[in-house]
């Protein structure tokens, strides 16, 4: 299967997968979904690292950097998450919105 | 190319195609909560696009932690802040139109640069389960890095309790 | 010979049989060998699908009749017995009228949410029954991560759950479909790392390899039988999955005395029933786990010699295992909330944990006393 898809579609991929997210996380007025298109770009950079490991990798077996590496990516954006969930909550709590424009205490 | 070959492309296209859809769809849905499902639907996708990198351990580590986990987080913040999804007219800020060109520009450079790159390619195959040697790794190569990672996530544990708490 | 294989085993043979006979034809055909590799395949695969769609739901139906029955005597009544003998056609005639309700699209619910929650909560569990290994090999596929996967299906009910309750638009619906995913979520931690235990005994995530390895004392080498941990894991397991699957005495999310029918309170018909599907094939799945985890799924006396035992042992200790949920059912009063979220993470979460741990050291001493011992023989 490996060897009849280029690497090449499977990073164009992650890039297209990466630019959605960005323009979540730049774009939306909802601090959640700004938090999901984080996860997009998260994502995307996770299907680089899996691609690398699987056609870069001079021992996929024992040489498993990429994976690793995608773990501990998944292990972060769980963490993300979480804090930046109960960050929203608390924020929800305060001001009574999650639209990133109106919270702008500190703006002046 | 051989029939194989074709049939490989095509489920990688109907795939990738489908993960787009879903990608753009959580970020241009209206309903936050439409756009958290959305969501979910991306991470299958992704899952898969990993199956057919034959990393199938991370695959399900995948739903097991984006969908059962991270998902259900996403949707629980969702339902507490859902005050004000009705009232919003716009899901999209002031800033979007800046953000769209820029983040073509990108795409576009990130196109020309992935097309140029020689990237090197060894094309070994896997051989057998790559599980126990990922196991082995995480707990003798990656030791620091996986300790740091797990008191980082008990860390978060604690912090998200902390700042959530009334 | 072939007479004593097909009575021993019938069904892995039929498979055998079927498989060459297809080869055969196609080779005989002139189909060149690498499309005769993918055509088998596929029409393999068909085959194991459609048993699996069709044992699946049929299997249910006779769980709904085995529970009415079982609680009805557990409360001194008959339960079912119009419909046929002892009632055993009751089953099919509660099908004919779910299939024959009006579907209800109730107004003001979210439409598109509310007609896929019902799939989104069976897909998952259907989907576990790929990775059960029913006798010895009998099982769809034997995946090397076989354990995960059947975690991680677990884990995707949730959002089922959640798209059902938000999406009914519903305060009943939303009350229970919160409060099933702060539970599934709370008490899948102790369910994963109860089957941590025996991962570590097992060394295996393969079903296969776990149920392989419980082969020691005439086929009774079961983890359950590993004292002191095993029957605490299997205990913290049931509790733990008996909660992930919202049954007696934690069915809080569908509390029908204070939230009418939790999150699937708007649904009707063939809506609801598979709603009820996907509830008593988690049952099934769940003591199906069990039964492999702890109880040797096909392992017994003689299944080396009559592999076709081995079906009736896997059945066997389902059943049995269903049974003792049914009777927590029929026996216990449901808790309540702050109850059941203190026992989870204050109780479960930290004597698994220690769990671990003891078995974690248990292995190590034994394995040092091993090399210890095999170094003064030698």
């Amino acid at each position: 299967m490996i060897n009849d898809i280029p690497l090449n579609y499977f990073l164009s991929l992650a890039a297209a997968l990466f630019c959605i997210g960005l323009f979540g996380s730049l774009a939306r007025k909802n601090a959640i979904a700004v938090l999901m298109g984080i996860e997009l770009m998260l994502n995307a950079v996770n299907i680089n690292l899996v691609a690398f490991w699987r056609y870069g990798s001079p021992d996929p077996i024992l040489n498993q950097a990429g994976i690793v590496f995608a773990l501990f990516v998944i292990t972060l954006a769980a963490a993300e998450a979480a804090i930046g969930l109960a960050l929203v909550i608390a924020i929800y709590r305060s001001r009574d919105t999650v639209n990133v424009e109106e919270i702008n205490l500190l703006k002046w | 190319m051989d029939l194989f070959g074709v049939i490989s492309q095509l489920v990688f296209l109907l795939v990738a195609v489908l993960t787009l859809a879903a990608g753009l769809a959580t970020v241009l849905l209206r309903n936050v909560f439409h756009a958290a499902l959305a969501l979910v639907g991306t991470f299958f996708g992704v899952a898969a696009i990993y199956l057919m990198l034959e990393a199938e351990f991370l695959a399900i580590v995948q739903i097991l932690v984006y969908v059962g986990a991270i998902a259900v987080l996403i949707l629980f913040a969702v339902m507490l802040t859902r005050g004000m999804m009705q009232t919003e007219d716009s899901n999209i800020n002031s800033q979007w139109a800046w953000a769209a060109t820029a983040i073509g520009v990108l795409f576009v450079g990130l196109f020309i640069l992935i097309l140029q790159v020689p990237w090197k390619i060894s094309g070994q195959p896997v051989v057998g389960d790559t599980t126990p040697a990922l196991g082995t790794a995480l707990l003798t190569t990656y030791l620091l890095p996986f300790e740091v990672v797990s008191v980082l996530l008990l860390a978060t544990l604690i912090g998200a309790f902390i700042i959530a708490r009334e | 010979m072939d007479i004593w294989t097909l009575i021993t085993d019938p069904f892995v043979t039929i498979y055998n049989l079927l498989r060459s006979g297809i080869i055969g034809l196609l080779a005989s055909l002139g189909v060149p060998p690498d499309w005769i590799a993918l055509i088998v395949f596929l029409i393999m695969g068909i085959i194991v699908v459609t048993a699996i769609l069709i044992v699946a739901p049929v299997m249910m139906m006779y769980m709904t009749w085995l529970e009415r029955k079982l609680v009805a005597r557990m409360q001194d009544r008959v339960g079912p017995n119009r419909v046929g003998p002892f009632g055993l056609l009751q089953p099919i005639a509660d099908m004919i009228k779910f299939l024959t309700k009006e579907d209800i699209v109730p107004e003001g619910v979210d439409k598109p949410v509310h007609l896929l929650a019902p799939i989104v909560v069976v897909i998952p569990v259907i989907l576990s029954f790929s990775v059960i290994q029913f006798g010895v090999g009998m099982g769809a596929v034997d995946l090397n991560l076989g354990l995960l996967f059947l975690l991680a299906m677990g884990s995707m009910a949730t959002i089922g759950v959640f798209m059902a309750g938000f999406g009914s638009h519903n305060k009943f619906a939303m009350i229970g479909g919160m409060r099933a995913a702060a539970q599934i979520i709370s008490y899948e931690i102790p369910q994963i790392l109860s089957v941590v235990v025996v991962v570590l005994l097992a060394g295996s995530i393969s079903l296969n390899g776990i149920i392989e390895k419980q082969s020691g004392l005439f086929g009774l080498g079961w983890y359950f039988f590993y004292l002191p941990v095993g029957p605490i894991a299997f205990f913290i397991f049931l509790l733990a999955a008996t909660a992930e699957i919202n049954r007696v005495p934690f069915d809080l999310p569908e509390a029908e005395s204070e939230l009418v029918a939790g999150y699937h309170t708007e649904y009707s018909g063939m809506k609801f029933g598979l709603f009820y599907l996907a509830e008593f094939l988690n049952t099934f799945i769940i003591s199906a786990i069990a039964a492999s985890l702890f109880f040797g799924g096909w392992q017994g006396p003689f299944v080396q010699q009559i592999p076709a035992l081995g079906i009736a042992y896997f059945f066997g200790k389902t059943i049995i295992l269903i049974g003792i949920q049914l009777w927590f059912r029929g026996s216990l009063p449901r808790i309540r909330v702050d109850q059941l979220m203190n026992f989870g993470w204050k109780r479960l979460v930290p004597a698994t944990l220690a769990l671990i741990l003891f078995t974690a050291a248990f292995l190590w001493a034994y394995r040092v006393l091993n090399q210890f011992l095999t170094g003064l023989g030698g």
